[in-house]
């Protein structure tokens, strides 16, 4: 038999229902290459024994004829979801001995469809991060990288380079600025984040609440899909959890895209875009236009002022949402006998967080203190109003954007410009942050390679809970595109 | 009304009052979660994972603490804001698990209301209520455990709370005094607080200032948290003014700080200076839509509303005929007002009050019981007082009764009966009686006919006495006069 | 708005984080450069612009006042680093 792990998800349930293979042999098919792609650094933790016990329940389940949507099927969890009885860190050392004793509403949809774990993948440290280089738990190397090792992006870096690697038939990530579609970009794959609401934030460890989504990485469109299909849904648990009815995302692939008017923003065409990527989006928006779509030029005129927004709003949630790690009820504290409760607190902290996730705590304090409120947190609401406002103008005219995912492909790890200045790694996020402020879903899939041999990434923007029409048009320009995957 | 003047040697000053007042909303659930409210249960019990601020956990409103704060702000005679927002409150403390509180800062559900309080020379005042909002309350610290540590019970934690702010309207302490009770009485009207202080149910911070007698200014205020009972709140504005016009007329000036009330001294001391002032970074809770309220919703709320202190009292006075402290007397609990108002169904209202505000309530004082306990029904004491108006035993008479009811709970129209403690009215049976206490006394009668009238009176006891207790007085009376004149 | 090192160590404290004495000027340093560049947000006028708290216009959705969760005491407890008689254990406070 070929490599059972270099099968889509799609065709590996095809494969498990034909009972061509086991569960359980697809499980240790991943496992085994989990071992030894553990250069790769993308599993924080590893759950063998329970993944091969979901499995031979799986293989019960094919065999009695009650298999659920993805019986069997071995996925690898972002480390930010909250797993009953199995360690959550959200690669930070706060938590890295924390046990939850939930899950989150995300992964208890996909348990209760048949999912089988793997394991815990690495992210940078609380999801902040583009470029998986602030984990506690180092970084996650880029499957794609040759001479030199090369980020995965982030922040779920763990869950992209998990999927490019096979060391899971898919993955889930979360998305606050970038961090589902940067790094599907930069590993060559497919992930999207759906619509604000349409996932539940219930049991993941909460980033930027009002930006948060989790959605799914994968091999290709159509896996994305049938992950969505489970993952998506309403949950009463979450007070911002729309309840609406979620669609069999999979039945919008076979669609056709005549007519579907196409936008694509000018102000995602900066003076100095590379070369490369501008004309992988205009080969992108070729096929679209050759399948019978109308291409339109669209404007979204704050843009630009999208990255300052994030980097106050998002940093500001985090600094109040981080507070709770203080040493008391779970997570690492510090050994402070005696002292102070202050003192337990600032050492617990400062030795429990990395440099990136105390730099935005700060920053966040500070954006929302006294006297700066208005200056700083006020104005970047405003400024996303505004932002928001640009998509509906924009959606007035067109039924989805195209634009690139990242204006660059991955990097080597330890960069030194974005080392020195954090700015220069925020900048990555300058296509991908505008859609989390104003809360629309988007995609991210692999268009070709670049010079340099490294997978480049499109986005495909669509209305709040539209993500059928993405599922539709992405199907089309993933078989024009295609990739070949890793 | 009788102003509160603090006149020293130097000058005349007067105090200037505000209240903030934390109630604890009487739900089955806590506010944001669902663990019960039960008080006194082990240590962390009633916490849920949500109370305990584990991550990835998210608060969803209870529709009841909703519906008791709408409640309580018409009880305010205050307007209900359709819009409201929930807002984080950030600071360090160890009885809050997220390190922030849900509260409302902006945008409070309650707005300006009012609070008409009856003072000890029978004015009244209105106090002006600036606002009221809803939020979580925090855990308990347990400090005298062990000498080196605290211990951390999250059962209070999330318990829902009203905060209700005052405008500064308060001149004197007994002003205050008169807001809290009149407030409980609200409250426990409306079944939303059970307002007991003592057990922290009820919490009171005192704002207090000083300013020269007829000056209009406002002086540094100090806030005292905490104070746990309505002596002690005005205790603590009493002694607090001292201090203030000690530190003025010294040459001194008040520092703006929160200060701590010591009941066994009945001083105030400064609380432990922080580091740094907080600074509570307030922003839009983003994981809590806001709180829209509808027409139909309030006006649902408006309709079910009961007759409260106010109203009631003024019902007593204008068509019971009661006069204006009996009736804020009995209007007081809801619990006395509806026994008063059942035992006065169809009797003399006037007289049942007087039986209650003196022998009812001196009884019930005596046993130590609670209206809800009292061994006399309602119905009962409305018979016994319609045994004295239809003169079936006299007043002295149904005083034996009522203790004679205390004791058995048995109905006074029996005790009457089987005692045979009827009234005689039959005048034969009297004349008899005082026939004969007339020829048994011959010196008595001749003193009288020779001017000695008053000794009229003394016949009417002898006969009253032979009766024992039994002759209607007014029938002695009248035949004692006229067999003397004979 | 450029920020001093009083800020720096106010702002650390309030985010209870220690930023060693050696490390105030650097750390000041990335904050100016950091917020001068969110400055640039002031290039738009926004004066008449409506703060966008919530993205899905959507009611505050309310839940029934029942008893669901609770009584999990050892789950609640069991991560914490210090429990003693079922309380979470800190030291002192001192008030």
């Amino acid at each position: 038999m070929s490599d059972i792990t270099k099968l889509t998800a799609a065709e590996a349930l095809d494969g498990l229902k034909k009972k061509e293979f086991t569960s359980v042999e697809l499980t240790e098919a991943y496992l085994h290459n989990m071992e030894n792609g553990r250069k790769y650094n993308a599993y924080i933790t590893e759950c063998g024994e329970k993944a091969l016990e979901q499995a031979r329940e799986a293989d019960k389940r094919y065999a009695n004829g009650t298999a659920r949507s993805l019986e069997g099927l071995p996925l690898g969890i972002k480390d930010l979801f909250c797993t009953k009885d199995i360690r959550t860190t959200a690669a930070s050392h706060i938590l890295d001995n924390f046990i939850p004793p939930y899950e989150s509403t995300v992964t208890q949809h996909l348990l209760d469809d048949g999912a089988v774990f793997l394991g815990k993948l690495n992210l940078d440290e609380f999801a902040m991060g583009g470029s998986n280089e602030t984990s506690y738990f180092g970084p996650v190397i880029n499957p794609w990288s040759k001479d030199k090792d090369l980020v995965p992006g982030g922040s779920s870096g763990g869950s992209a380079a998990a999927v490019a690697a096979h060391l899971c038939a898919a993955s889930t990530g979360t998305d606050t600025g970038g961090s589902i579609r940067e790094p599907a970009a930069f590993c060559g794959v497919t992930g999207i984040k759906p619509t604000y609401g349409r996932c539940s934030r219930y049991g993941i460890v909460a980033f930027a609440s009002s930006l948060d989504q989790a959605g799914p990485i994968a091999q290709d469109v159509r896996d994305c899909a049938l992950l969505l299909n489970s993952m998506a849904g309403f949950d009463d648990k979450d007070s911002t959890s729309c309840n609406l009815p979620v669609p069999d995302y999979t039945s919008f692939l076979a669609e056709d895209i005549k007519g579907l008017v196409i936008g694509l923003p000018k102000e995602y065409r900066p003076e100095g875009l590379n070369a490369e990527v501008a004309a992988y989006w205009d080969k992108a928006a070729e096929m679209l236009k050759a399948r019978g779509a109308i291409i339109k030029e669209i404007s979204l005129p704050h843009t630009k002022y999208a990255l300052a927004t994030y980097y106050v709003l998002a940093p500001a949630e985090a600094s109040s949402n981080l507070a709770r790690y203080d040493g008391i009820r779970y997570g690492y504290r510090a050994d402070a006998k005696g002292e102070h409760l202050d003192e337990l607190y600032i050492r617990s902290r400062t030795e429990g967080f990395g440099k990136e996730v105390k730099r935005r705590i700060m920053i966040g304090t500070y954006v929302l203190s006294a006297g700066y409120y208005d200056a700083y947190y006020l104005k970047a609401q405003k400024m996303r109003r505004l932002i928001y406002n640009d998509f509906m103008e924009a959606f007035k005219q067109c039924d989805i954007i195209l634009t690139p995912t990242s204006p660059i492909t991955a990097f080597p790890i330890g960069d030194e410009s974005m080392l020195q200045n954090p700015i220069n790694m925020y900048l990555n996020d300058v296509f991908t942050v505008s859609i989390n402020l104003a809360g629309l879903p988007a995609m991210s899939l692999p268009i070709g390679l670049a010079q340099n041999g490294l997978p480049l990434g499109m986005q495909l923007i669509g209305k709040p809970f539209d993500e059928g029409t993405i599922f539709n048009v992405a199907a089309k320009l993933e078989a024009d595109a295609k990739f070949e995957r890793k | 009304m009788a102003e509160y003047i603090i006149e020293t040697a130097k000058g005349k000053w007067e105090v200037v009052v505000g209240l903030e007042i934390h109630c604890q909303i009487i739900s089955k659930s806590k506010i944001f979660s669902g663990a019960s409210t039960e008080f006194g249960d082990d240590p962390n019990t009633n916490v849920s994972f949500v109370d305990a601020g584990m991550p990835g956990m998210l608060p969803v409103i209870n529709k009841e603490c909703v519906h008791q704060a709408v409640k309580t702000g018409l009880g305010l005679n205050a307007k209900i804001n359709k819009y409201s927002e929930f807002s984080r409150k950030n600071y360090f403390y160890a009885d809050m698990p997220t390190d922030y509180q849900i509260t409302q800062f902006r945008y409070p559900i309650v707005g300006e209301g009012e609070v008409k309080i009856d003072l000890s020379d029978g004015t009244s005042k209105t106090i002006g209520i600036e606002r009221m909002h809803i939020e979580q309350d925090a855990g308990k610290s347990i400090h005298d455990l062990s000498p080196t540590k605290s211990y951390i019970d999250l059962n209070r934690a999330g318990v829902g709370l009203m905060e209700i702010v005052t405008k500064p309207d308060f001149r004197s302490p007994e002003e205050a005094g008169a807001f809290l009770r009149k407030l409980r009485s609200i409250l426990r009207y409306l079944g939303t607080c059970d307002g007991n202080m003592d057990e922290g149910s009820m919490r009171c911070d005192v704002n207090v200032s000083v300013r020269p007698y007829g000056s209009s200014e406002l002086r540094t205020r100090c806030e005292m948290k905490n104070v746990n009972s309505v002596k002690f709140v005005m205790q603590a504005i009493e002694n607090e003014a001292k201090r203030h016009i000690e530190v003025y007329e010294n040459g001194g000036t008040v520092e703006q700080e929160t200060r701590q009330f010591d009941p066994t001294s009945g001083q105030t001391k400064v609380m432990r200076k922080k580091e740094f002032a907080h600074d509570y970074r307030y922003f839009p809770e983003p994981d809590l839509p806001p709180l829209v309220l509808s027409d139909e919703y309030i006006n649902g709320v408006k309709a079910e509303m009961i007759e409260l202190p106010d109203a009631k009292k003024q019902r007593f006075v204008e068509t019971m005929g009661l006069t204006a402290y009996d009736a804020m007397v009995l209007c007081e609990n809801k619990e006395i007002a509806d026994y008063f108002e059942k035992a006065a169904a169809g009797h003399d209202a006037k007289k049942v009050a007087n039986w209650m505000m003196s022998d009812f309530f001196a009884m019930l004082n005596k046993k130590r019981l609670d209206i809800s306990q009292s061994p006399i029904s309602a119905e009962n004491l409305g018979r016994l007082v319609e045994l004295i108006s239809k003169e079936v035993i006299s007043g002295k008479i149904a005083k034996d009764v009522f203790e004679i009811m205390s004791e058995t709970g048995e109905n006074p129209e029996k005790i009457v009966e089987e005692k045979g403690l009827k009234q005689v009215t039959d005048s034969g049976a009297i004349e008899a009686l005082v026939e004969e206490v007339i020829a048994s006394n011959p010196d008595n009668v001749a003193a009288y006919k020779n001017g000695k009238t008053n000794l009229a009176g003394w016949f009417v006891g002898q006969v009253i006495k032979q009766s024992q207790g039994k002759a209607n007085p007014a029938m002695v009376n009248k035949l004692v006069k006229e067999k003397l004149e004979q | 708005m450029a920020i001093d090192n009083e800020t720096v160590r106010r702002i650390a404290f309030l985010s209870r984080l220690r930023v060693e004495s050696d490390k105030i000027d650097a750390t000041k340093e990335e904050f100016n450069k950091i917020l001068t560049w969110i400055e640039e947000l002031n290039e738009i006028n926004t004066d008449d612009v409506e703060p966008l708290i919530a993205v899905n216009d959507m009611p505050l959705r309310m839940r029934e006042d029942e008893v669901t969760a609770g009584h999990c005491k050892d789950a609640v407890l069991k991560n914490a680093p210090a429990t003693e008689y079922d309380y979470f254990a800190v030291p002192k406070v001192v008030e």
